[in-house]
């Protein structure tokens, strides 16, 4: 008990640290979040904003510290007891089953017993209550990424939340679908419910939250009412550093020049069960373009990276960079006309994670390192040639590694990257295509990767950005067309399409 | 609750300790197996572990033992490092043995050793051909390779067993399914050493392993085709994303997998029998597959590797033999030991703490 207990308070954390190892997580974080208040929690990729969640969730044990829950110390010690707290949270990436229905997935993870269709009503009644329109007897497998959080709120609230945590909720939502979903967070807050909402996009937090508590290193930085503090001073507390400020290159200096590369009815049949369908998809972009492609993901992105790379194959004319027809050939050949790409995948696909920097140099680079007959030449692995590359790299693009020549997964998600980013610039290439260059990196690296790609769409390349970040989109790119559900629609300049059309666009309205 | 928590520098303290640490597990519980049972402890103890080292003999027999799994075992290393799983080699060593046996029956008067180098040749082409067959699948239709490599060596056991029994068989075996003797130019001989003469059966068939091993390290490590295989292994988005021929790398470490227990069963069967016989294999490409993974698919460990299995199986022989211990029993023994080096292994790699939980 403690004996100033502010009876408006919902929640207090007072003092908690998290270690793993020798890694302090948390560092002695104090917050406190009253009832029926909208709380963000704003920090960088590793700030300690998951550790700090997850220790109000029961998914972790604070090494130190107490949290008190209406004045009284507890101990959380799994979700369950959590839940019974009152506390239930909305994870970035959806725990769902695709096969089972919506009612049947909420139905698994309830602690209490019901029947499947005194649940079906419950389900309908709460969705009534809170603007969330649902249908329960829908397999999951059919739903809209917004729907399957929908699916997860709903699944929140029929326990009666007091704490409501939200990761990252929008980071899968199209604009219209973020505004519904305020509708609904601030609904919940005026009838007592308070939220935790964890983002790192600035105006958001701006927009929904009343109060910003701001995490860097695993410390509390700053905690104040969202309406004394601006984007610009949240983003450098967050950062630690002044963010600098990117600008967009002039237009139309390449607007009747001809196209650098043109996309002509492409097809493609779906990657895999789960995946989408190319259907005609067709759309050039001269040099010195920045062409934007928004859409929520899982609407053909993958799949459309992967047919202009080369690694799905198609007819010939699919595909035309300035006069050949390539929709036919592999990657190799199109790295050789000087194509370049950055797949949305880092490990695993841009990297081999198990590999040394070095190594992974040489992975899009041999090809250009054996270009003489020797056949000994061409069958040894140059090392020295892919060493110097990467230290060119490394340092043009301000990547840092914990030690020379480290293994890709011993790198940070965004020094790593940067590093493919940088991979991609070293190439010198004429037309670059890039997929989600900065998800999941934080601000700084991202305004870094940004600006480096404006500063080559100066030189007068070609780019194409397949982002799922909106805000990305606007600031880089000077055409955008959107793709929702394996078409993609006409292009239109940036200053002249609004994010609600884009939202009409992606399918939603 | 247990935790394993991945080292970050691997422990070069544990990589001493735990395989002394396995063995003596394999000891303690293998004496208590003894015990139970009513073997004399300490007399078969000594068979199992002491008697392979106890004569120059001996000990030149382990090599022998090992030479056909640590060469069937290099070649694995090649599929294993691609994620390909050849499981079939024991198929591709029958009919490599076959083919280049078949060869040789047809020259019976040869003395000269371009027989012998024919037969290593025909024996690996032999093997990659019969390797090849789950490669074309794969690559063309995406049958899964590990089905029908195994099922080929059914295919291969029972058309050695054919051909023995049948067209090549010796009509003067009495009956017996044996091939006629190979004629002397394909026989390989054993190594008569200066000042000892014969040691065991230790044949100049061994020595190849000195030039493939180091062979095998250097294009592993040091060429583009090595490296392209082992990122296919480790990721294949990656690998297809760097530009590397999928089918190509699918049907090449198949080939060179294949060809290289043709190989082994070349050398076992011109070593060690000088004829052909319905079993020529005692599964030393099901052995190998152990001996490629305990070997750590690198080329100097599957050598080692290669001579602790043929270690522990030769003592397991001696034991049935001078205590009638059975085959069963001394199995268990061989298991056990594989069991806990394997353990060991992940004592190395990982951080073992005891987390408590209320």
């Amino acid at each position: 008990m403690t004996n100033n207990f502010d009876a408006t308070t919902f929640i207090e954390v007072k003092n908690l640290s998290k270690t793993f190892d020798q890694f302090l997580a948390n560092d002695s974080i104090s917050i406190d979040i009253k009832k029926g208040e909208i709380h963000a929690l704003l920090g960088e990729n590793g700030a300690g904003k998951s550790t700090l969640v997850k220790c109000l969730y029961g998914v972790v044990k604070p090494t130190d510290g107490q949290i008190l829950i209406n004045g009284k110390h507890v101990t959380i010690n799994s979700p369950r007891e959590a839940r019974s707290y009152g506390i239930g949270m909305v994870f970035q990436h959806f725990s769902l089953f695709p096969a089972l229905t919506v009612s049947e997935n909420i139905l698994i993870s309830l602690d209490e017993k019901i029947t499947k269709k005194h649940l079906e009503d419950k389900i309908s009644i709460t969705a009534k209550q809170w603007g969330l329109p649902i249908e329960p007897t829908k397999k999951v497998l059919d739903l809209s990424v917004g729907e399957q959080q929908r699916v997860e709120i709903i699944r929140c609230l029929l326990q009666n939340p007091k704490l409501l945590i939200m990761d990252e909720p929008t980071s899968v939502l199209s604009p219209q679908e973020i505004n519904q979903l305020f509708k609904v967070l601030r609904k919940l807050a005026n009838s007592g419910c308070s939220i935790l909402y964890i983002s790192h996009k600035l105006n958001e937090i701006k927009q929904i939250a009343s109060k910003v508590t701001i995490l860097r290193s695993g410390k509390v930085i700053s905690s104040t009412s969202t309406s004394k503090i601006s984007t610009t001073s949240m983003a450098e507390k967050m950062i630690g550093k002044k963010v600098k400020k990117i600008t967009k290159i002039s237009k139309n200096s390449f607007l009747n020049s001809p196209p650098a590369i043109s996309i002509n009815n492409l097809n493609r049949k779906k990657l895999s069960q789960f995946g989408t369908e190319l259907k005609k998809i067709s759309f050039n972009v001269k040099y010195g373009e920045i062409l934007g492609i928004a859409g929520v993901a899982g609407n053909g992105q993958v799949e459309l990276m992967n047919a202009l790379s080369g690694e799905t194959l198609g007819d010939p004319d699919e595909i035309i960079f300035e006069d050949k027809k390539i929709g036919n050939t592999n990657i190799k050949f199109r790295r050789s006309l000087g194509l370049e790409f950055v797949p949305e995948e880092r490990n695993g696909h841009a990297t081999v994670p198990e590999i040394t920097l070095t190594e992974n140099t040489f992975l899009t680079f041999y090809n250009t390192y054996s270009k003489n007959n020797n056949f000994l030449d061409d069958i040894l692995l140059s090392s020295n040639m892919s060493s110097n590359d990467t230290i060119s790299i490394i340092n043009d693009n301000d990547v840092r590694c914990p030690y020379s020549n480290p293994l890709a997964d011993q790198l940070s998600g965004g020094n790593l990257q940067k590093f493919i980013v940088g991979r991609s610039l070293k190439a010198n290439p004429k037309v670059l295509i890039i997929s989600q260059p900065t998800w999941g990196v934080d601000i700084g690296a991202a305004s870094e990767i940004r600006s480096k790609l404006l500063l080559l769409a100066k030189a007068g390349k070609a780019i194409i950005l397949i982002s799922q970040d909106l805000d990305e989109i606007y600031e880089i790119s000077n055409n955008i067309c959107v793709i929702n559900n394996g078409s993609l629609s006409k292009p239109k300049i940036t200053s002249k399409i609004s994010a609600k059309d884009i939202g009409i666009l992606m399918g939603i309205n | 609750m247990i935790e394993f928590t991945p080292r970050k520098i691997q422990s070069s303290f544990w990589a001493i300790l735990s395989p002394i640490i396995s063995i003596a597990i394999t000891i303690f519980i293998g004496s208590l197996i003894f015990k139970i049972l009513s073997y004399p402890v300490m007399e078969s103890l000594y068979q199992v572990f002491v008697s392979p080292f106890s004569r120059p003999d001996r000990i030149a027999d382990i090599f022998v033992k090992a030479c056909p799994l640590i060469i069937i075992g290099l070649g694995l290393i090649f599929c294993f490092k691609a994620n390909i799983w050849n499981i079939g080699a024991e198929g591709q060593f029958i009919l490599g043995t076959l083919c280049a046996g078949s060869f040789a029956l047809l020259f019976p008067e040869t003395k000269t050793y371009t027989l012998l180098f024919s037969m290593f040749i025909i024996g690996f082409i032999s093997g990659a051909i019969w390797a090849s067959i789950p490669a074309i699948l794969k690559v063309k239709l995406n049958v899964n390779e590990i089905l029908v490599s195994l099922m080929l060596v059914y295919v291969a056991m029972l058309f050695i067993d054919f051909v023995v029994r049948g067209p090549l068989r010796d009509p003067m075996s009495f009956g017996f399914p044996l091939s006629k003797v190979y004629p002397d130019g394909a026989i390989i001989s054993k190594v008569d050493f200066p000042f000892i003469g014969f040691l065991g059966q230790f044949h100049y068939g061994i020595f190849i392993i000195l030039i493939l091993c180091p062979l095998i390290w250097f294009f592993i490590n040091k060429t583009l085709p090595g490296f392209q295989i082992k990122i296919f292994g480790s990721s294949t988005r990656a690998s297809e994303f760097a530009g590397f021929n999928k089918n190509k790398i699918t049907f090449y470490v198949l080939l060179v997998s294949g060809g290289l227990s043709g190989v082994a069963g070349v050398i076992e069967v011109s070593a060690n029998m000088g004829r052909l016989q319905p079993e020529v294999s005692f599964g030393y490409g099901f052995t190998a597959i152990i001996v490629a993974f305990l070997g750590r698919l690198n080329p100097y460990g599957v050598v080692i590797a290669g001579i602790i299995i043929a270690t522990a199986k030769l003592g397991a022989d001696n034991a049935q033999m001078v205590l009638g211990i059975p085959k069963v029993v001394t199995g268990i023994f061989e298991g056990m030991l594989l069991f806990f080096l394997l353990a060991g292994e992940t004592i190395q790699k990982y951080k073992i703490s005891i987390r408590k939980d209320n």
